[in-house]
């Protein structure tokens, strides 16, 4: 490890690690408020269901590094926009968090949605009030997957030139050198602990009722 | 024969779940263990097939030490039958079946050929042989399991609250049924159950053991119930014990005098009934002789209706325990209880008083050298 | 594009779509190979004795924050000079991947074994099924759903993180994607890309239709 090189490229580095957090963080963010709606209607109706969760399964099958080329090719972007990264990850946050949610809906015990209609809840008020919350360990727990799956694949976006961590890694490559490559890893990993924490946190603190709050 | 020589069991040297358990489960019969929940029930059976080794004393089978036989071995003499069945869900009913006949070294085909033999026998019709599990409802799948057990022929049978995962109508199903199986079979069985209801039913003995894993007593339905040995054991059968009592086969003998009860047909007009009638109250019968019901002579207006029958009256089968022939006394609207023959048709009536002597005789002929 | 893909040169010879294909195939089903070897037995284990649970989440949720790239360039510059030849780049990659697919193969097959119903094994324990049939005859088919699940992200990892690999100089259609950038021929970066994404979804594909044959429709609940 060379600490003068990491101490003389600290403000780039600094750079580099918001551009990576505000990657990671906007598409889940996106993707969340997204799947909330689509999974709502993906645990409801039968129609819906089977075409909401295939169409996610597809898409999450597609490579990272390909769709990040495709979709230039979509939105009429230039390659290097980071908005094609922004949507690609979102997708990918989509695509799991719309099986999350319905799943997270789905765990809610029959019982307790039967009394809430028997105090005479409407159904958006019942879905706020009473499905969401209970909902949460779950959708937390998924969240806490795209989050850290998020960190990873946003490195990827330097081999098509966007900014963040992921650069120390090919710079490291053409370099030769190594302090970069484990100063990215490092940061990476921090990263990835520090979103899931937060998460994990969040998610305590929605669900006073739980014993081990979100944690599963 | 199954013999337990001052069994212990503890676990993590704390929890006592059986003491120093001493008795036989005697060739060809159904013992019961029963006690409160946690009260060692489960660990004793256990013991048995050794899926719990035992911290001290031995368990015989025919007077053959257990703790010297490869477990594999000894467990596949015993068939060994559990509360949910425990099917192995990717495979068909009839492959279950034949799972025990197969570890027991039948070739495939045969071991094929029981299992579809043992589902008539068990009360499923054989176009449930390629079903898979998730298809069959508890009560079949329970079926399934006592089958499996059967199929390679054990000599013994261990079962752990067979009955209690399904509903009460069907638990009662599934009991009379293996009384049956078992009057033809006749296995050494060990019984575990929590309700006292069905050891009283099924069992030949019954060890009533209390918590901490001691034995209460040993003995046959009847002596339990005439002699509890200590108050536990009498709290635990609980109230109605005289009038299950009465539930027991030597008291069906004596009989009770059957009087001749006249009975009218569906669509019979107020006069006739009012011919017919000895009180109040006229047996209405279908074509078959088979009862359907009473009329109260003095409340029909027109030709006699399905709707004018009471129907609150139980029937008693002849032949059938005391219990029942009482039943169907107080529970009928003209107080004689009707009494049918196998098919159902009528074979009489008998009043409420000569039930009460007949118990009486019984009481006193089975009680006689009580104080 | 649909130029690119009508172009014969563009599909035979040593750097055509076949070969990439054919290659990209080799690497992932390498990498497939060796994770099955170490995931599957590591799940069965941890499945059938309940020991070890909290370790293989713990390695499970750590191996999912690692930048897949930069384990790859690190390996690479480590390795690279122990390694004469293409082993330089293949074995590090190849690392890479098996480390990466271990996880969902690891996690899967423990939680398949976990969840089969503990009645079935009793049951079997009871008539006289010793441990290894056990094993063989009775948790793991029941698994099989939740380990084939956990085969298909494995696999998808593989096949996308073999792709990133290219930039390391690893053959497969990852090159097309990284050539082209080279080249600045966007035409050739977006046919890799489509055609990764037609792997993944037909190997994906494969995939499902062997779990349809392997597991019993007493699991599925199909008929
Ligand atoms: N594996 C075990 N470890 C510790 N204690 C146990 C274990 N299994 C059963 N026990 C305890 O042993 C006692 C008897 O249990 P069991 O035989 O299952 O009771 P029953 O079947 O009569 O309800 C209970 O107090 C139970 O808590
Ligand atoms: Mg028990």
């Amino acid at each position: 490890m060379r600490f003068d090189w990491l101490y003389r490229e600290s403000g780039r580095i600094a750079e580099l690690f918001l551009w990576h957090l505000g990657l990671s963080v906007i598409p889940v963010v996106i993707g969340l408020l997204l799947a909330l709606p689509l999974g709502w209607l993906a645990q409801r109706a039968g129609f819906f269901r089977s075409t909401l969760l295939g169409a996610a399964g597809l898409l999450y099958t597609i490579p990272s590094l390909a769709l990040f080329v495709l979709l230039p090719l979509v939105l009429g972007t230039r390659i290097l926009d980071p908005m094609n990264v922004v949507v690609a990850l979102t997708v990918y946050a989509l695509a799991l968090l719309v099986r999350t949610v319905s799943d997270g809906l789905e765990s809610v015990p029959p019982d307790v949605i039967q009394a809430a209609n028997a105090m005479g809840y409407r159904r958006l008020p019942r879905l706020f009030v009473v499905e969401l919350p209970l909902a949460v360990p779950v959708i937390a727990a998924g969240l806490r997957v795209a989050v850290v799956s998020n960190v990873s694949i946003v490195s990827v976006a330097a081999l098509i030139g966007t900014p963040q961590l992921g650069l120390l890694f090919t710079q490291g490559l053409q370099l030769r050198f190594l302090t970069p490559i484990i100063a990215g890893i490092v940061l990476c990993v921090l990263l990835a602990a520090l979103l899931d924490g937060l998460v994990l946190f969040a998610a305590k603190r929605m669900t006073p009722w739980q014993p081990g709050g979100a944690e599963r | 024969m199954i013999t337990f020589d001052a069994v212990s069991k503890h676990y993590r040297g704390q929890t006592v779940a059986v003491d120093k358990l001493s008795l036989t489960a005697p060739s060809g019969k159904l013992t019961i263990f029963v006690g409160p929940s946690g009260c060692g029930k489960t660990t004793s059976l256990r013991m048995v097939n050794r899926l719990i080794a035992p911290s001290s004393g031995r368990i015989l089978l025919d007077g053959e030490p257990t703790d010297t036989m490869d477990v594999a071995v000894l467990r596949r003499k015993i068939g060994y039958v559990i509360q949910n069945a425990g099917l192995f869900p990717h495979r068909t009913v009839a492959q279950n079946i034949a799972t025990t006949a197969r570890l027991n070294g039948t070739p495939k085909d045969q071991a094929l050929r029981i299992a579809h033999e043992l589902l008539e026998r068990v009360g499923l019709s054989s176009a449930f042989a390629n079903r898979y599990p998730w298809q069959l409802s508890g009560g079949q799948q329970q079926r399934v399991g006592v089958a499996r057990a059967l199929a390679s022929d054990p000599k013994f049978m261990l079962m752990d609250e067979p009955f209690s995962a399904v509903d009460p109508v069907v638990r009662g199903q599934l009991q009379d049924e293996f009384l049956r199986l078992q009057r033809d079979i006749g296995k050494t069985i060990i019984m575990v159950t929590h309700d006292i209801d069905e050891a009283l039913k099924l069992g030949d003995q019954v060890v009533v053991l209390r918590t901490g894993g001691t034995l209460a007593q040993v003995a046959t339905p009847q002596e339990l119930l005439a002699r509890p040995a200590d108050d536990f054991v009498a709290d635990f059968i609980g109230r109605d014990r005289g009038y299950r009592v009465l539930g027991f086969a030597e008291f069906a003998k004596g009989g009770v005098p059957l009087g001749a009860e006249p009975t009218a047909t569906l669509g019979a007009t107020p006069e006739t009934l009012r011919q017919i009638a000895t009180d109040r109250w006229v047996l209405v019968a279908d074509s078959m002789n088979r009862p359907l019901g009473w009329a109260d002579v003095d409340s029909v207006k027109g030709p006699l209706r399905d709707g004018d029958l009471n129907l609150s009256g139980t029937l008693a089968v002849e032949g059938s325990s005391l219990r029942h022939v009482l039943d169907a006394a107080l529970s009928s609207p003209s107080g004689r209880g009707v009494i049918v023959g196998q098919s159902g048709e009528l074979m009489g009536t008998v009043t409420l008083s000569h039930v009460a002597e007949a118990i009486e005789a019984a009481r006193t002929g089975r009680m006689g050298t009580q104080p | 594009m649909i130029a690119w893909f009508s172009d014969p040169t563009h599909w035979t010879g040593s750097d055509g779509v076949f070969a990439l294909v054919i290659q990209h195939l080799i690497y992932s089903g390498v990498a497939l190979f060796f994770a099955c070897l170490i995931g599957l037995p590591i799940g069965l284990y941890v499945g059938h004795t309940g020991r070890g649970v909290v370790l293989i989440a713990g390695l499970a949720n750590a191996l999912r924050s690692l930048p897949s790239l930069g384990l790859i360039v690190l390996l690479v510059i480590l390795f690279g000079p122990v390694f004469t030849s293409d082993m330089a780049f293949i074995v590090p990659s190849i690392i890479v991947l098996v480390l990466l697919a271990v996880p969902p193969i690891m996690s899967g097959t423990y939680a398949g074994v976990a969840a089969v119903d503990p009645a079935a094994v009793d049951a079997a324990r009871g008539m006289g099924k010793r441990p290894l049939d056990i094993l063989f005859d009775v948790e793991l088919p029941c698994a099989l759903p939740l380990i084939f699940s956990g085969l298909r992200s494995a696999t998808l990892q593989i096949i996308s993180t073999a792709t990133i690999a290219a930039y390391v100089s690893l053959g497969g259609l990852g090159r097309l994607i990284i050539d082209g950038r080279a080249q600045n021929d966007y035409y050739q970066m977006a046919a890799g890309a489509v055609l990764v994404g037609a792997l993944a979804l037909l190997v994906d594909l494969a995939i499902g239709i062997l779990s349809r044959l392997t597991v019993s429709p007493g699991l599925t609940r199909r008929l």
